[in-house]
């Protein structure tokens, strides 16, 4: 029996869990749903001992775990694995006898091992970067079986499954599961957590907020405990006249098929959200639009453009906002005023004295807090550098917005300040297509809202009638 | 499962070239001694590499393997200098470059500067110290015959040799450290922290005590080379191997490794040696510029490079 006590963990201001009890009996499958950044994957790292809980611990047989005793293992979404070793050689890393080994004597327990576990096809000899990426992670799985781990945790382990490969996965949960073994299973799916799961806990912003058995819960409970919470009310919402359409996309398939076959329409004057899981393709999207991924199949019009390079867009008044701000959304070596005139550069002569009358501007005009123009935005905080990489598309007179997650990671302060922008923007006349994790802010300021699904465009819902529920049903179903 | 050919097409490359040379100057490239003079003019690159190999495998690097090999020599001529023992200058050789690897491995685990940083910084210093302990003069040590055995030339009773002493090192260092990588656990521990060092950790393997040793290891191959290079010359020079470890890098990379680590072919480098030594000698002989010689080894280089890229892509289409 794994067994939680009272887990907290706060990083900085944001509480990632507060105060989370649950037990897990072995020879079970506990589901541990909620939306993103509910506190789910932080959870199974202080299981797995990555992290160290401010509060609470974690018992195994009523033996507190300490790191390093192998008992629980997490199954990584990024794969954990060498690419240039072998299957077998990834299985018993770190557990490798020594200090000379056989190979041959290695890869014949390797492929004992996952024969018992039903994969007897994977190669173990195999240098490990030749094989699919579902034979990988089964190779994972294999690892928590080598050191003879009783707990065994999988987050999202189907994120990059095709149907086949998960059933297979799924018989292997059950094989385990007879095994003894209690394995803990992050998913957003209903399906698949209806599939294998006996018990669920329910999180919502680092609480629990539900548990018990999964038959005891309907579809629709489920998603109210991972979205119960109401729409606040600083989402600013003037009249907005529609007008005529900036951007049209038609069955745009991007590569990866992220997204697939998506349509849709941006009009003037409109705020248009798309909502949906990590890793549904909305930052793909918004990138596929812009010209920083590859168009496979479809149609992107945007105003009159034939070109899709982001030069071109940022000359024809089209701006677009990371989700990755340190990525590649601002350029914290380089100074406020010459992040906010970036895209909109011109002749050959750098004129700093010119960039800084233009930054204080925007500075003003958005709050921004910082000493003065020429202050490196690596010194400002997240929320400030965000404003930053808004001003641009103010800057550049923009009138076709695409935000990638505006508000994410940022202070309320700095997110009031760009829902107010928006709002304006929108107010007169530019054409907003953002994506956001957040549903209330969706509700909050959008005019319609779009949901993807696993790279489709499945729904587009009035913004201003459509509940949570309905989003969040588009969005795991 | 595609098998890995590029190790035979890498001598089959060598020996082309080598033969390329033989054609042009039949008389002299396909003696016996040349293969002699071959293997005494990449014998101190040929060590290095090995040595190399292994730092970059592991996902490190080395700049200041030169300088350590010149130290070596200080340090060894000054100690046959004055013990007249070779035994202990072979020992003073081994030890100062396993010194010199330990400190680099220490300095990049503990300071976590990265290899390039703290490489570079003991290049400059190891050379200095070098300079400073010899007086800033060559080192002339009253050298007991033997020492200059290793690289010597062959006589008439030892011809069945074929190549020096030092060579017969080498070959067999070869052989042991790639034997090492592939059957060891320290060795399957190189590849894994050179080819996701996070999953080497979460795994436990101590990722910090064999990067350690990769350096060490390294050190005492650099060091070996300057005992080597010291044979040669007769000679403990400061200003010897001046940009010695890009030729190592240079063979370990012909060889087949590859510098975001978890990939490297010891048998390789050392070939990669020899055919940086064959380019050399073998335009030398034809008469060729050095000019000629640098632009050749930096296409070979190049295209040792590109064979490398081509084949990745072919293994990750396969899968």
């Amino acid at each position: 029996m794994l067994r939680a006590h009272g887990l907290s963990l706060a990083f900085g201001a944001t509480l990632a869990l507060q105060d989370v009890s649950f037990s897990a009996p072995a020879g079970r499958v506990l589901a541990v749903i909620g939306e993103n950044g509910s506190g789910k994957s932080t959870l199974l790292k202080i299981l797995a001992g990555e992290l160290r809980p401010q509060a609470g611990q974690v018992e195994w047989n009523d033996q507190p775990l300490r790191p390093g005793d192998d008992q629980v293992l997490l199954v990584h979404q990024e794969l954990a694995l060498c690419p240039d070793l072998t299957a077998a050689e990834n299985i018993f890393l770190g557990r490798i006898p020594g200090p000379r080994y056989s190979p041959a004597q290695l890869q014949d327990r390797a492929h004992d091992l996952l024969s018992g576990m039903g994969f007897p096809e994977i190669p173990a000899a195999a240098p490990t970067r030749a094989l699919p990426i579902s034979q990988r992670q089964i190779l994972e799985i294999a690892r928590a079986e080598a050191r003879d781990a009783p707990v065994i945790l999988l987050d999202e382990p189907t994120s990059s499954l095709t149907q086949a490969d998960k059933q297979k996965l799924y018989d292997l949960i059950r094989t385990l599961k007879a095994r003894g073994r209690t394995i803990l299973f992050v998913s957003h799916f209903l399906e698949e957590i209806r599939e294998v799961a006996d018990d669920v806990v329910i999180l919502r912003d680092g609480n629990k907020v539900a548990e018990g058995q999964i038959g005891d819960f309907i579809d629709a409970d489920i998603v109210r405990h991972m979205v119960g919470r109401s729409v606040d009310d600083f989402f600013p919402r003037s009249d907005r006249t529609r007008g005529e359409c900036l951007l049209t996309l038609e069955n745009l398939t991007g590569t990866d098929d992220m997204p697939r076959q998506a349509s849709l329409q941006v009009h003037r004057g409109e705020i248009v959200g798309v909502a949906g899981l990590n890793g549904a393709g909305r930052t793909e999207l918004l990138r596929t639009i812009f010209g920083l991924r590859e168009v496979k199949s479809g149609r992107v019009q945007v105003k009159n453009l034939a070109s899709l390079s982001p030069r071109a867009h940022w000359r024809t008044q089209t701006g677009f906002v990371s989700e990755e701000r340190k990525l590649d959304g601002v350029a914290t070596d380089l100074s406020v005023a010459e992040n906010i005139t970036l895209p909109r550069r011109q002749g050959f002569l750098n004129r700093p004295a010119e960039g800084r009358s233009v930054a204080q501007r925007w500075i003003d005009e958005l709050g921004v807090k910082c000493k003065d123009p020429d202050q490196p935005l690596q010194d400002l905080s997240g929320g400030n550098q965000q404003k930053v990489a808004f001003a641009r598309l103010l800057h550049a007179e923009c009138d076709l917005f695409l935000l990638d997650e505006p508000t994410r990671g940022i202070d309320v302060g700095s997110k009031i300040e760009l829902y107010a922008q928006m709002d304006a923007a929108a107010q007169r006349g530019c054409a907003i297509l953002m994506t956001s994790s957040y549903l209330p802010e969706l509700q909050g300021i959008c005019d319609r809202i779009a949901v993807m699904n696993r790279g489709r465009l499945v729904a587009i819902h009035d913004g201003r009638t459509v509940d949570s529920a309905t989003l969040m049903a588009d969005s795991i179903q | 499962m595609k098998k890995d050919h590029s190790l035979p097409i890498l001598i089959g490359a060598w020996i082309l070239i080598y033969l390329a040379f033989a054609v042009a100057k039949p008389g002299v490239f396909l003696s016996l001694s040349n293969v002699e003079q071959l293997v005494r003019q990449s014998l101190v690159i040929g060590l290095g590499a090995l040595g190399i190999t292994y730092i970059i495998v592991a996902g490190g690097i080395d700049l200041s393997a030169g300088s350590v090999v010149a130290l070596a020599t200080v340090t060894g001529a000054m100690t046959l200098d004055q013990t007249g023992s070779v035994g202990a200058a072979i020992g003073a050789c081994l030890l100062t470059g396993l010194v010199c690897g330990l400190l680099n491995g220490v300095l990049i685990t503990r300071l976590g500067a990265g290899p390039f940083i703290v490489t570079l910084v003991s290049m400059l210093a190891l050379r200095g110290v070098a300079k400073g302990i010899s007086g800033e003069k060559p080192v002339y040590p009253e050298a007991p015959q033997w020492i200059g055995q290793f690289t010597g030339a062959l006589t008439a009773d030892n011809r069945w040799m074929i190549i020096p002493p030092g060579g017969w090192i080498w070959v067999v260092c070869t052989a042991a450290f790639a034997w090492a990588l592939r059957y060891t656990t320290f060795g399957r521990n190189v590849v894994a922290i050179g080819s996701n060092e996070a999953a080497a950790r979460v795994c436990g393997v101590q990722v910090n005590r064999v990067k350690v040793a990769t350096y060490a290891l390294g050190g005492a191959m650099f060091g070996l080379a300057g005992l080597m290079l010291l044979s040669r010359t007769r000679t403990g020079d400061m200003s010897s191997a001046m940009g010695a470890e890009l030729s190592m890098i240079a063979a370990a990379v012909i060889g087949g490794a590859s510098l975001s680590g978890g990939q490297g072919n010891l048998v390789g480098a050392s070939v990669g040696a020899l055919v940086m030594a064959t380019i050399n000698m073998g335009c030398n002989t034809v008469g060729l510029s050095n000019w000629v010689q640098e632009i050749l080894t930096g296409v070979i280089i190049l295209v040792a490079v590109a064979v490398d890229r081509l084949r990745a892509r072919q293994l990750s289409v396969a899968g």
